[in-house]
């Protein structure tokens, strides 16, 4: 029997999706191959792709973590078919963990967002986009004119690229004249930006990848790196390997991969790092390790307020008090912190503080110290980041090649786009909303009036959600984020979302528990299907072109945004062509930045490269800031210059232990720790479209210890219900599986909607920072 | 109808031999390496069953040593918790 037209296209469309498949696992084979066995070559395949002319490969930033991997995107016709590492790139020089050689295969899944939706009458209905955005438009204008403009918000994302932020930036802070303007990374760095901010007066590692090829001891702080930073764990396994002379710590609150793979595992109750750190200060002082020379040129000491609470109630405000101290005040502080008597508070032996203390203090040793969301999920996250500085301020570790306090980052531009654009309620792309002088420079750069930018920040990312909650915010835009799996306390937060007179717009790849709160539903173009930048944990801005077409009427977030503010009429401040926006945009971003001490790299310099770091100095980049021989903006003549504070000086912190906002009691009687695993970016909704990666890790699970397990009599697989004060999640028992925790500790993965674990969180917060900790609440475990 | 893709090693001095094995099997292609005696290995079956008997074939080869999984795909076996469904 013939076969109709539409079924012989069909047969062509089947067969030429089963040939793309078959290319992508060959392509990805090929790239296995050659990150292990380097120089490998498969000419067959060569004369392949070069006869049928089949792929050309692009360069791009990974976009599954804040490391910043180049990558080389294979490109057939319209479609991505196949990933390998940038050889070009020196984050990654060619590797790729399995996120990045899978990534590709995130952008083609089948429930892949491709038309605007409209809710109406209960129901979401698909509308012509432009549609959609006329009603954004006129629904942001309605709700302004009747609740004024702090009634609308938009909430960002590290995973926004350098223009998605900054025309936000732009529309809300310049435009509208609202700081309603957040980012996820408040729920990821933003502890890291005011520990800098406080110990050095300005933003970002000093050092940069590079330490890790000259460090004799790297010390893991409450940092997976293994399954979190697995390309730079991987460069750290491979030093050790090459040089006989490196070790590594790993200083944790659960035995992980990365504990597995140490030198040495040791194991601390959670929040003591407080007390662990300033007693490794008191023991570097106690041996005289110090680095006089260094300490009496380079730094000044300084106290601030202490029992400063959680932040766990709506309207919480806190702002610490600065005042200096001496040296001799500092050192009495510490005899708090003894090694014996901080052993008792953290379960650390005082044997082991000495010996992390001895490998801080040997000054034949350059010492690098990584962490992400264990130091920067904390109730007092600000603190802990000033006592690991310390640390490295006492011993003058700091700012030379090995040497190097490093905090990474989660997400590809949570650095780019977060905190060098400012896309946070008290920030500018320079400085902040309260300072005079940068709502100017803003106000200049953007064409609006200066009285346009209102000098108050309002809400912090918690405090956001409570006020869409008791309806003081009405109106949210939320972009490339899924806050309806990550709020902490989330229970709340939907039910706030959900409330008759909210109106929420979600931007989005595919469907996910907060597209199931919107009420218009924009398709998102997603990565390399729209031109963009990030910015990794390392400084380093990396542009990629538009590679791939995004599917059907998807729309890169810059250019959604870009469509609102002018139906808002901002025609005049969002002037661009569509074919050169980006260009132009990051042109009048780079104003901003202008100067030695950020200065970053033109258009043109970032099209060539695989990344450049800033501050970016006459053709030159700055790998490691404060020091001379690196650094253009050091002025003082000497052999370091902390040029973030007015006193030139780096400075030390006298912060005590405090403990955490909820810690087990007789009721709740074990501590709940969530994060990551390596299969998984972050909520899921992305990787878990990846058939290898889903099927490597397909649903979520809650680490036990085994004689916590066994007390339980549950076995591995058996469900466990998790209960705490605010919620309860009922999910399968992982014993001795990749991770363990300690006797009375529970961990969950946040990855899997199925199982929403931060029903079960608490929304303490840093009063610094405001970065909710979800490291640390109290649960109880029932058999299910 | 699942794809897969593999790195092949070959028992030390079979490398010929596990070349003219593997072509011999049906649905299966490979990809020499030239300087490294590598076999990529990509296999597409009609169905799950078929693919279970290959994966058994696989493994009565005397010239293969090991194989390592670098890609998989599985129209039939697609992730079901999750909303939706996945295309590769």
């Amino acid at each position: 029997m013939m076969k109709t037209n539409q079924e012989n296209n069909e047969v062509i469309m089947k067969l030429d999706r089963r040939a793309f498949i078959k290319s992508a696992a060959a392509s990805s084979a090929i790239a296995t191959a050659a990150a292990i066995f380097p120089g490998i070559s498969f000419a067959e395949w060569k004369k392949q792709e070069g006869a049928s002319g089949m792929i050309t490969w692009k360069k791009a930033p990974c976009r599954f973590c804040g490391t910043g991997c180049g990558v080389l995107i294979g490109v057939s016709g319209d479609r991505a078919v196949a990933v390998k590492g940038d050889p070009n790139c020196s984050v990654n020089k060619g590797l790729c963990c399995v996120k990045g050689y899978h990534s590709v295969q995130a952008l083609y899944g089948k429930d892949r967002l491709t038309k605007a939706k409209v809710r109406r009458n209960g129901e979401m209905v698909e509308v012509p986009i432009k549609e959609a955005l006329d009603i954004i438009a006129a629904k942001m204008k309605d709700t302004m004119a009747k609740h004024g403009k702090d009634s609308v918000a938009m909430y960002g994302s590290g995973q926004w690229t350098i223009p998605d932020g900054y025309v936000a930036s732009k529309l809300f802070k310049g435009c509208l004249g609202t700081n309603n303007l957040e980012a996820n990374a408040r729920l990821c760095m933003s502890s890291a930006v005011t520990g800098f901010m406080t110990s050095f007066g300005i933003d970002e590692p000093m050092g940069c990848y590079e330490d890790i090829d000259y460090a004799n001891v790297f010390v893991t702080w409450g940092n997976n790196m293994a399954e979190m930073h697995p390309v730079l764990f991987s460069r750290m396994l491979a030093n050790r390997k090459r040089r006989n002379n490196v070790e590594i710590i790993d200083f944790a609150t659960r035995t992980t991969r990365t504990s597995q793979a140490a030198d040495r595992s040791i194991l601390f109750r959670p929040q003591t790092d407080l007390a662990v750190a300033n007693a490794i200060c008191y023991e570097i002082i106690h041996n005289n390790w110090v680095n006089w020379d260094f300490l009496n040129t380079h730094v000044s000491f300084h106290k601030g307020k202490t029992d400063i609470g959680y932040g766990t109630e709506d309207h919480f405000a806190f702002t610490d008090k600065e005042e200096p101290i001496n040296f001799e005040e500092y050192k009495k502080f510490l005899e708090d912190y003894t090694p014996e008597k901080v052993e008792k508070i953290s379960g650390v032996s005082a044997r082991d503080i000495k010996y992390m203390a001895s490998l801080y203090g040997d000054p034949t040793k350059k010492v690098t110290s990584f962490w992400c969301m264990g130091m920067n999920q904390h109730t007092r996250g600000t603190w802990i980041q000033n006592l690991v500085y310390n640390i490295h301020l006492l011993t003058g570790k700091i700012s030379t090649p090995g040497n190097s306090p490093f905090s990474l980052t989660g997400q590809p531009s949570a650095c780019g786009t977060v905190r060098e654009v400012g896309t946070l309620t008290h920030a500018l792309p320079h400085g902040g909303v309260a300072n005079e002088h940068d709502r100017e420079m803003a106000a200049k750069i953007w064409d609006v009036p200066v009285s346009n930018i209102d000098p108050k920040p309002t809400y912090h990312t918690v405090e956001m959600f409570r006020a869409l909650d008791r309806g003081d915010i009405k109106f949210m835009w939320i972009q490339v984020t899924n806050p309806m799996v990550t709020m902490p306390n989330l229970n709340r937060y939907r039910q706030g979302a959900l409330k008759d007179d909210r109106f929420i717009v979600v931007s989005e790849v595919y469907p996910t528990p907060t597209t199931d709160v919107a009420d218009v539903i924009l398709p998102a173009a997603m990565w390399v299907e729209q031109e963009g930048m990030f910015g990794n944990s390392e400084r380093r801005t990396q542009h990629f072109a538009q590679i791939v077409p995004p599917p059907g009427e998807a729309m890169s977030d810059t250019w959604q945004l870009i469509e609102v503010a002018r139906r808002l009429g901002f025609e005049k401040q969002f002037p661009w062509s569509e074919e050169e926006h980006i260009g132009k945009i990051w042109e009048e971003y780079r104003r901003f930045h202008e100067g030695p001490k950020h200065n970053m790299a033109p258009y043109t310099v970032l099209l060539e490269r695989p990344g450049v770091m800033w501050p970016f100095v006459d053709g030159k980049e700055t790998r490691w800031r404060f020091n001379p021989k690196h650094d253009p903006a050091c002025t003082n003549g000497k052999d370091f210059d902390f040029y973030g504070k007015a006193d030139n000086k780096a400075w030390i912190w006298a912060r005590p232990y405090e403990p955490a906002a909820e810690s087990p009691d007789a009721e709740y009687n074990f501590w709940l720790n969530t994060g990551r695993v390596i299969e998984h970016f972050h909520t899921g909704s992305m990787t878990r479209r990846v058939p290898v990666l889903h099927q490597a890790m397909p649903s979520s699970y809650v680490e036990l210890n085994p004689e916590d397990a066994a007390g339980l009599g549950v076995i591995n697989g058996e469900m466990v219900k998790i209960i705490s004060r605010r919620g309860s999640v009922t999910m399968p028992a992982s014993i001795n599986g990749r991770g363990v925790p300690p006797r009375g500790m529970v961990f969950v993965p946040f990855f899997d909607e199925s199982y929403l674990i931060n029903e079960v969180t608490l929304d303490a917060f840093c009063p610094i920072s405001k970065q909710p900790d979800y490291k640390k609440c109290a649960v109880r475990l029932e058999k299910a | 109808m699942p794809i897969f893709s593999y790195l092949v090693i070959p028992k030390a001095g079979a490398i010929d031999t596990l070349h003219a094995e593997l072509t011999a099997l049906p649905w299966c292609e490979i990809i020499p390496a030239d300087n490294k005696e590598i076999v990529i290995l990509v296999t597409d079956t009609p169905d799950a069953a078929t693919e279970k008997k290959l994966q058994e074939r696989l493994k009565e080869l005397d010239s293969l040593q090991s194989m390592s999984m670098t890609f998989g795909h599985n129209d039939e076996d697609q992730p079901g918790k999750q909303r939706g469904d996945y295309e590769a």
